[in-house]
Formats: structure tokens, sequence, C-alpha cells
């Protein structure tokens, strides 16, 4: 196939994929709805029940206030309604914009999540790769051991230990939040000040995927190199670093890109237990506070955003599929 | 002339250590002459210095900061600092002037007189009137405060004859209505700014407009709220601190760091777990201490649905006082921060009394009663099995859940351990859907404000959180809880309570448990933390670091 076929092809699915789009999105926001509704409780009886004082009126007027004492086949209706016109409501609890609220905590998420996720796809296939070109040597033992003890170590005691270590032992970094609260700092010092309070929650949530990536990249290599196309390219007498960068990488990246394309959604939902050992004010603390709360809005429109966000990367995993192997442009994926 | 408190006119007004028992009249005298008094156990003024910032902890995150439109715990620890009430209570919970200088309740107690401080200001710069404290209470609060609802329901009228008097009549004697007027339960807000609002969703509510020492400066959702000193304080002098920055961390453990390497320098209530407790006590720059809940006594119990067999009678539920080991329990599971309940009355409450039955640990007189209620073993030594709901409020309930059900096991009695999240347990209790469960209510005070609640069964009400969701009536109860709260007298009231007392530890509505001593632990050069019976949710004016 020509370079502009492939072009014309990628441009065909993602045309045909944003119309499924929409009508996913309808689905999704009716199945959340009826998830979210279905867990047993309201909002009045939690803000009612940590007041420590409650009586019918209090009660009367929240559910009044929220519209829970319409129909739900009313609510449902409303909320569709809502979603159709990009609106995503108003929060009961903290009586603000959904939006606002979504919007205030994403930079804080998505520049933990994008930074952990981009140092553990970068370091992962490296290592993965240097351990699966030289399987078997003590290099890889090495690489593979490192990385089964990252994959079983829990993020949050790893977070607390670094902490322990960093913070209250040595004194190096700030053990909590995205910034120092209460000092005037420049532009560059406010910069240096938000990277350093980024290093230990960043490397807590790198660790477990830098050992996935690492894992999968391994095996993927060894499993590459075994094939009949690598030998082809030996037996054409092509030089080691042309094999490896032309056709090893290449194909052994196929598998790493499914797997990252998958998580990387995930990663936008935010790292719940990492924001909330080192107090980090993300969407993910976000969503956890909204579902205890049962704050219905808020969790709706997060759920919203969380699943435009996986479709949008599972369609851009697919288009990258179709850059790194030619053979999907075919139409057979 | 603007009239400010001054330390000289303390001393001129208190008597000796200040424990002198007075009674309601003596008390109101005292304090109509003092026309000014504050509380006692503050340091002296002589070395106390402005400045300085306190960080501290706010966890959860409060929804909103003002204290008249939620009550939950964090939104009065830190509303505490920006809104106030016209009365403070001391660790003996007599009142002390607030916003009030002074007040006069008429002998037959229908008619309550409040005189306020002159020179009150609210954070946007307008004065503080009668006609704020008439708005707040009688609009507002019975608007969106349900424990002022019932205070102020028995309000007939309430006037602001001039600008610094209120005057409260009620419809009937309510003995402890001069207890309703601390910053938690009637918090003062701007007429200006609600007056024809929805209360609820004023745009103004996010800037928390009160009148106490500090000022909202800075709100980040999900990590910190920044308060800085009211310039316009009426109060001389004070606030001494220029600045107090609640951090929102929402794990345990980061808070214990917080509290160990310096970040935060005060941790209330449940900062930090029980079990940490006790290694914080002999850190040598902190300070520890248990006063300062002296108004709100939590109070926690193991909750019986009545109506349900086997809980619904008697014997039974005797029985279940005799078989937990509540002082194992307080050690084991609370690490001793905790004292062992007598019953439905706290002992920090007032007309609590100690001298009524005592179930003392007893797995054999367990076993008597259980056994001559015909709950006999059956061939596998089983009686029963009861679900127990493990209230969703920390690793502590959890733990508790696990020592009652091996507490239970000890006869025969297969507890069965239910979780779920705030919103399940709240819809589990609330609707009476529930077998057993944990529960901690505040006292406030009063056995009218936040006892009686309990156990009445005017207060059955189903769907209602903290009403008498065991669904106990007694009708003789119901009548000594009724004339306690509208008898004037304190010796007729001790009367009544102690009967009222005898009756329920006979009849165990509820297995009372715990006492809850909730520590506050701050940084030695921090003076004043707690200086009344409100302890954190004070509103802090008086506090300075050395």
């Amino acid at each position: 196939m020509t370079r502009l076929g492939s072009v014309a092809a990628v441009a065909l699915l993602a045309i045909s994929r944003i119309a499924q789009l929409i009508a996913v999105i309808l689905v999704i926001a009716t199945f959340n709805f009826v998830l979210v509704r279905a867990a047993p409780g309201d909002p009045a009886q939690v803000m009612a029940g940590q007041s420590g004082a409650s009586d019918p009126k209090l009660l009367d007027d929240l559910r009044k206030e929220y519209g829970l004492d319409r129909p739900y086949l009313v609510q449902l209706a409303s909320h569709l309604g809502r979603v159709m016109s990009l609106d995503l409501g108003y929060s009961y609890r903290q009586r603000r914009a959904v939006v606002d609220l979504i919007l205030e905590r994403l930079p804080a998420t998505l520049l933990l999540t994008v930074t952990a996720f981009c140092l553990a796809l970068l370091i992962g296939t490296t290592l993965g790769a240097l351990a699966g070109l030289a399987a078997g040597s003590v290099l890889d033992t090495v690489f593979t051991v490192l990385s089964l003890v990252l994959y079983a170590t829990p993020v949050f005691w790893l977070g607390l230990m670094l902490v322990l270590v960093f913070s209250v032992t040595l004194g190096w970094l700030p053990p909590f939040g995205y910034e120092t609260i209460n000092v005037k700092l420049s532009p560059f010092e406010h910069v240096l000040d938000i990277m350093k309070h980024m290093i230990m929650p960043v490397t807590s949530l790198a660790a477990i995927y830098l050992a996935i990536y690492a894992r999968l990249m391994r095996s993927s290599i060894i499993e590459v190199a075994q094939q009949d196309f690598i030998k082809t390219a030996r037996a054409k007498g092509l030089s080691g670093s042309r094999i490896v960068v032309g056709h090893m990488l290449r194909n052994a990246l196929v598998p790493v890109v499914t797997v990252a394309g998958m998580q990387a959604g995930a990663l936008v939902g935010g790292a719940v237990v990492i924001e909330t050992v080192f107090a980090w004010p993300g969407l993910g603390r976000l969503t956890f506070e909204a579902l205890l709360q049962r704050d219905y809005p808020v969790l709706l429109g997060i759920f919203l955003i969380l699943s435009i966000v996986v479709i949008v990367l599972n369609l851009l995993t697919d288009l990258v599929y179709r850059l790194i192997d030619p053979r999907m442009t075919t139409g057979a994926a | 002339m603007l009239h400010r408190v001054t330390f000289a006119e303390i001393e001129c007004v208190t008597r000796g250590d200040g424990e002198v028992p007075m009674n309601r009249r003596e008390f109101t005298k005292a304090m109509l002459a003092a026309s000014a008094a504050i509380p006692l156990g503050i340091t002296r003024a002589a070395g106390q210095t402005r400045g300085g910032t306190l960080n501290t902890i706010i966890q959860p995150e409060p929804p909103v900061l003002v204290t008249a439109l939620n009550q939950q715990q964090p939104t009065l620890t830190l509303g505490g600092k920006i809104y106030e009430g016209l009365l403070k209570y001391g660790a003996d919970l007599k009142p002390m002037p607030g916003m009030a200088q002074s007040w006069e309740i008429s002998p037959d107690g229908m008619t309550y007189t409040f005189k306020l401080f002159p020179g009150i200001t609210f954070h946007d710069g307008k004065p503080m009137t009668s006609e704020d404290v008439v708005f707040s209470c009688m609009k507002v609060l019975t608007e969106t405060h349900p424990r002022a609802r019932q205070n102020f329901a028995r309000v007939a009228t309430a006037e602001a004859p001039d600008p610094l008097t209120v005057v409260f009549k009620l419809k009937q004697p309510f003995a402890p209505f001069i207890g309703c007027f601390d910053c938690t339960s009637a918090p003062i807000v701007p007429k200006h700014i609600y007056d024809g609002t929805d209360y609820r969703k004023n745009p103004m509510n996010d800037k928390a407009i009160g009148t106490g020492p500090f000022k909202l400066k800075e709100w980040v959702r999900g990590s910190h709220v920044h308060l800085v000193r009211h310039d316009g304080y009426y109060v001389k002098d004070q606030p001494y601190l220029d600045e107090i920055v609640y951090r929102v961390i929402p794990d345990a453990a980061s808070r214990a760091l917080a509290l160990e390497n310096g970040t935060v320098q005060l941790v209330q209530w449940s900062d930090v777990e029980f079990f940490d407790v006790q290694r914080f006590k002999t850190q040598k720059n902190l300070e520890y201490t248990t006063k300062g809940y002296e108004y709100f006594a939590p109070h926690q119990w193991l909750e019986m649905n009545n109506r349900i067999a086997p809980m619904n009678d008697k014997r039974f539920r005797q029985a279940v006082m005799h078989l937990i080991d509540r002082d194992a329990f307080n050690k084991r599971v609370y690490f001793g921060n905790a004292k062992v309940a007598t019953g439905p009355i706290s002992s920090k409450t007032r007309f609590y009394d100690a001298n009524v039955k005592r179930y003392e640990f007893s797995v054999d007189k367990a076993k008597a009663l259980l056994d001559d209620m015909g709950l006999k073993p059956d061939a596998n030594g089983k009686r029963a099995e009861i679900k127990y709901v493990v209230p969703p409020y920390g690793e502590v309930y959890q733990r508790s859940g696990e020592f009652f059900r091996q507490s239970f096991a000890r006869v025969g009695i297969d507890l069965v351990l239910v979780g779920t999240d705030m919103a399940g347990w709240a819809e589990k209790v609330g609707n009476w859907d529930y077998e057993m469960t944990q529960n901690l209510l505040y006292q406030l005070g009063d056995p009218a404000l936040g006892v009686a609640r309990t156990y009445i069964s005017s207060n059955i009400k189903k769907g209602i959180l903290f009403s008498n969701t065991q669904g106990y009536s007694n009708p003789e109860v119901d009548k000594l809880f009724e004339e306690a709260a509208v008898t004037l007298d304190d010796a007729k009231r001790q009367e009544l309570y102690t009967k009222v007392q005898q009756i329920l530890v006979e009849d165990v509505p509820v297995a009372w448990t715990l006492e809850i001593e909730y520590p506050v632990i701050y940084d030695k050069a921090f003076k004043n933390i707690v200086t009344s019976g409100i302890g954190s949710h004070e509103t802090f004016g008086s506090v300075y670091k050395s």
C-alpha cells in the first residue's frame, strides 16, 4: 500500500471512530448513571451523617435542592440532556460547577501522571530492551529481579518509605503537597519548587509502570529476535544496530503500545493512592471523595470525562499501531 | 468609648481558681457585675507576642466554611476561627463571654437578654449588631442548622431593642438554653449579605464573611485553607497570630509524619490514629492534652436494634454489657485514649451520676442471662448469629468490630461483620435496617441537648440519623427527660437526671462502651491552644507563639 493510501485509511478509521464515539458516550452516560445510583445511600444522608445532627427538614431540603425528590427517569433524562449540552452540572457537596472542580484538579493530576507515565515508558522500555537483547546474562538477571521487586512493591508503602528516608530522615524533599504554601517565589523558583514536590510521588507512581513495561519489552524483544525476518535481516548482512533499531524494536513495541494505551486512560483518572499519601490535590482524590459522599454530579462528570479520554486514547493507540506496523493498515485489525 | 477586655479586668472578676461552684443566678450576677471576662487558664498578656503562623490539619476537607450551613466537625474546627457565637463555655461548661459581654436570665427562665461588645465588625468592615444576631438565630439557623433549629424553635420572640442588646423570650422555660450560643451551635452571619437570599446558594458563601479573629485569604481545594488576621477584631491586640494554614492531608500516616517533622504544629480530633498518640506524648517539642472536648464529650456505644430478637429482650442487652471487657477494649483498640462509660451521660457532661448499676466484665453472668431468656447454645455451642454493620469512619471502627466479634464468640454468639461505606451505613442505621452497629454522639454540655435525643420515644424517626434509631421506648424516661429540660433548679434537675440514668442503665437501650478522649497535640511554642470546653473549635484569637 502506498503512503497516501495508508494516510487515507487512517483518516477513514478516525472518522468512523468519532461517529461511534458519540453513540458510545450516551450509552456510557446512561450506564454510569444507573451504576452510581445503584449504590445504597444518598448525599443528603451522608451530609447529615457527618454533621452529627439530622432532622426531616434537613434531609427534605437537601434532597429537594439536589433534585433527588424527582422521579428516577426524570433525573436520568435531565442528566442525559445535560450531557448532550456539555453541561456537567453542579456539585452537591461543594456547591460549585463540576467542570470547574475537574479543571481545577486536572492539571495537578496530569502533571503527576503524565510525567510518571513518560518516565516509566522511556526507562522501562529501554531497560526491557537491554535485558531482552542480553537475555540470560547477568545484566538481564539484575534487570529482571529489579523489575519484579518494583512490580511487587505496594505503591503506598514505597511512597511512605520515600517520605521516611528523604523527608523525615534526610530532610531533602518536601513530604507532601503540590507546592510550598504561603511563600513568595519567582516563576522560576516556583517551577523548581513544584518539581521538588513531584520527585517522590512521580517516583512512586512510575515504579510499578516501569516494571510492567520493562518486563513486557524484554519478553517482546526475545520473541521478536527469534522471528524469521530477523534471521533474514542477518543473512542479508545488515549491521546489528540496524537490525535492532529498524526491525526488532519497531516490532517489539506493538504490545507495549497496546498496554501503555490502556494504562494511559487509567492514569488520567488519577493515582488515588499516591494522591492520598502525598496530599496531591488531583482528580483521583476528587473522585474518591465524591464516591464516599455520593456526590453524583461530580462522579458522573468525572466518569464521563474519563470515558471520553479512554475512547480517544484507544483511538490514538489504533492509529499509532498503524504507523509502527504497516501490516495493520490493510483493515484487518 | 469602646470597651475592651483586659486581663486586669479578669483578675477583678474571677473568684479564686474559678472552680467555686455557683448556681445559675449567682453566676449571672457575677457576669453582669464583671461586664467582661475571659476564659480562665489563658496565659497572661505579658508573655504574648504578635506574629507567627500556625500550620495545622483539616481532615476531611470541609465542603464550605460557613458553619451556619454545614456542621461537620472539620467545618466547625476551621469555621470557629471565622465565625463567632455570643458565648463560650469553659471546661466546667459554664458560659463565658463571647461576642456578648454580659447576659441576664429572668427569674422565671423565660427571658434571656444579651449585651454585645461594642465595636464588633464583620470581615467586610460592616458593623455587627443585634439585628445580625436575631437574623442569624431566627432566620438562617432555623433554616439550615438542625441543632439550632430545635433550640430556637423554643423561642417565642427575638428582639433587637438597640444595636447592642438582644432579647429572646421563650415559649416555656428551657434550662439549657444558655448553653446554645457557642460558635458551633449559633454562629452569627451578616444580615446584609444573607437577608432575602437563598442561604445555601449565596455566592458570598465562598468568601466566608464572619466576625472572628481570622478571615479567609485563600482556599486551594484539595490543598489548603489560608486564614489571616482580621485587623478590625474587637478584642484589643488580638489575634496574636498573623495567620493559620489548614492543610488537607488525607492519609493518616502522612498526617503523623507531618506532625513528627514539624510541617504542622497542631493536630486535633482524629487527625492522628490512636495508636500513634503514645509516641507523640513523649516527643519533646510537643504538648499533649485531652482537654477541650468537654462540651462535646464524645460518647460511644454498641447500638442494638431493640425491635429485633434477641435484642428486644432487656436480658440480652444486659448480657452484652457483661460480655464486653471494656477496659481491655479501651487498652487494645483505643490504646488507652478513652474512659469506660458507665451509662448514658458522660462523666464530663452536667448531671452525670456515677452511682448507677455497674456491669462488670463477666462471661458467666452474660451466659446466665442468655440462658435465663431461653437463648441456649445448640449442639455446636452456637446461640445466635447477629449481623454487625461496621461504621466506615476509620480503622479503629474495624478493630472495634473484631473485638466485639471475639467478645460475643465467648458466649456462642456469631457476630458477622458487614462492611459498608458512609452512605451505606447512614442509610442502614437511619432506616433501622441493621441488627447491631457502633455509634458515637456528642453530648453538647447538657443532657437535654445531646443525650435525650437518643432515648426519647418522640425522636424515633425513620430515615433520620442520630435520632432514637435503636427504637427504645419508655414513657417514664420520656417524662423525666421532658421535666428535666424545663426545670430551672439545678438540684431538681440532678434528681431527675439521676433517676433517668438509673432506669436507662437497667434497661440498656444501647451498650455504652467508652467516653472517647481525643487528643490535642501541639508544638510547645504555641500557647493558649486550649482555653475552653470546645478546644480546637475555639476562635484562637488568644493563641500566640512564644
